[in-house]
């Protein structure tokens, strides 16, 4: 049942992003650069949407709380997301929209992904060595959460916080809604 | 020829919840920890064993694939799990996208982007260079970030993670300067 949903759901998921766009390296390098921000709008757009009905399903009894997963907050997210943005400006890739590339046919995807094998089997030999420096020191108490979520160590620690987020759906539904297609 | 900002990111935030609704939030880089393993399994089949007193039944003389109870390990050993077929499953997404698109009209795909084009030429060993350069960091910044712009910044912005917050911000301060100077006309 498991692998059916996978497939499912993953196709679902790279159709989506090709088809706004995020699988082209123009768009992406386009965003970045503030001269197209259709994509900006577009994925400020998804996480508002997404972000609201989640919390109302939730509030709502509809949706498991017990699916969510929070990940921890430590020093390594900060210099891992640089280093991610560095290579993302790069190459017009992240690792998502790369192996969706691939599908489009794009062979400059297919070197995006053997360099990322690359990266991925570096950090993984370098792992034993990093784990005990500050890079992996925690931050906020780890899995921490801006709202109560049932899962997470929440910063607003009231019943009603849920609430906030799906204030902040709406807020980043708006921004989208406000962002000029282009800026510069 | 690509769908607007709302149409899109309404399927892009139905995709997201579908996912958390139906199993869990959806994530993309681990997966090529799990590929390298599997790689790694075969050259050398002692990388993974399976191993009982191991939490999830598998271990790793790779610390890496060790960790959380052998959790990747496991992975490595089952390649038939949800989350490496859920990665899988995106480039048939892909396909599916581009081929619906070709039905929408006029465009043609180009191999080389046209801010590469612009700044770089049109040889394609530079562009299959800088891919690769590109995948190299964004891969391994991913891991050491825990997660990539699928995980931290959509699944953890959608759950009010702080770390897919900082995250966010943190890619974004280095990706748009990085975009501005290297792609200026």
């Amino acid at each position: 049942m498991d692998i059916i949903l996978a497939v499912i759901i993953g196709t679902i998921f790279g159709f989506v992003l090709q088809r706004i766009g995020a699988a082209d390296p123009d768009k992406i390098i386009g965003m970045l650069r503030l001269t197209d921000l259709h994509l900006m709008r577009t994925i400020f757009a998804g996480i508002g949407i997404s972000s609201a009905l989640l919390f109302i399903g939730m509030m709502a009894g509809l949706i498991d709380p017990g699916h969510l997963s929070v990940k921890s907050m430590y020093t390594g997210v900060i210099f891992g997301g640089m280093l991610l943005g560095l290579g993302w400006a790069l190459s017009g890739f992240c690792p998502g929209t790369g192996v969706v590339a691939l599908g489009t046919g794009r062979i400059d995807a297919l070197f995006f992904i053997l360099g990322g094998l690359g990266g991925a089997a570096v950090y993984m030999m370098m792992y034993g060595s990093l784990k005990s420096t500050f890079l992996m020191q925690k931050l906020f108490g780890g899995k921490a959460t801006l709202v109560v979520t049932g899962k997470s160590t929440p910063i607003l620690d009231m019943s009603w916080s849920p609430w906030i987020a799906i204030g902040i759906g709406i807020m980043m539904l708006i921004i989208a809604r406000l962002l000029p297609e282009r800026i510069r | 020829m690509y769908w607007d900002w709302f149409k899109g990111g309404s399927a892009l935030g139905i995709a997201f919840l579908l996912a958390v609704v139906l199993v869990k939030p959806i994530g993309v880089s681990t997966q090529f920890v799990i590929l390298d393993g599997i790689i790694g399994d075969t050259v050398n089949d002692t990388l993974v064993v399976e191993d009982k007193s191991a939490k999830k039944g598998y271990s790793s003389s790779n610390a890496y694939l060790n960790k959380s109870g052998g959790k990747y390990a496991k992975s490595v050993a089952r390649p038939l799990n949800y989350s490496f077929v859920f990665v899988l499953s995106m480039i048939l997404g892909g396909l599916l996208g581009r081929i619906f698109q070709a039905k929408t009209g006029n465009d043609k795909m180009k191999q080389i982007p046209e801010v590469h084009q612009r700044r770089f030429g049109n040889n394609p060993v530079m562009r299959a260079l800088i891919t690769f350069a590109g995948g190299f960091i964004v891969l391994w910044g991913a891991r050491l970030a825990g997660g990539c712009t699928s995980g931290h910044m959509m699944s953890g912005m959608m759950q009010t993670s702080i770390s897919g917050y900082l995250f966010a911000l943190a890619a974004f301060a280095i990706a748009v300067p990085t975009a501005i100077i290297i792609y200026k006309k």
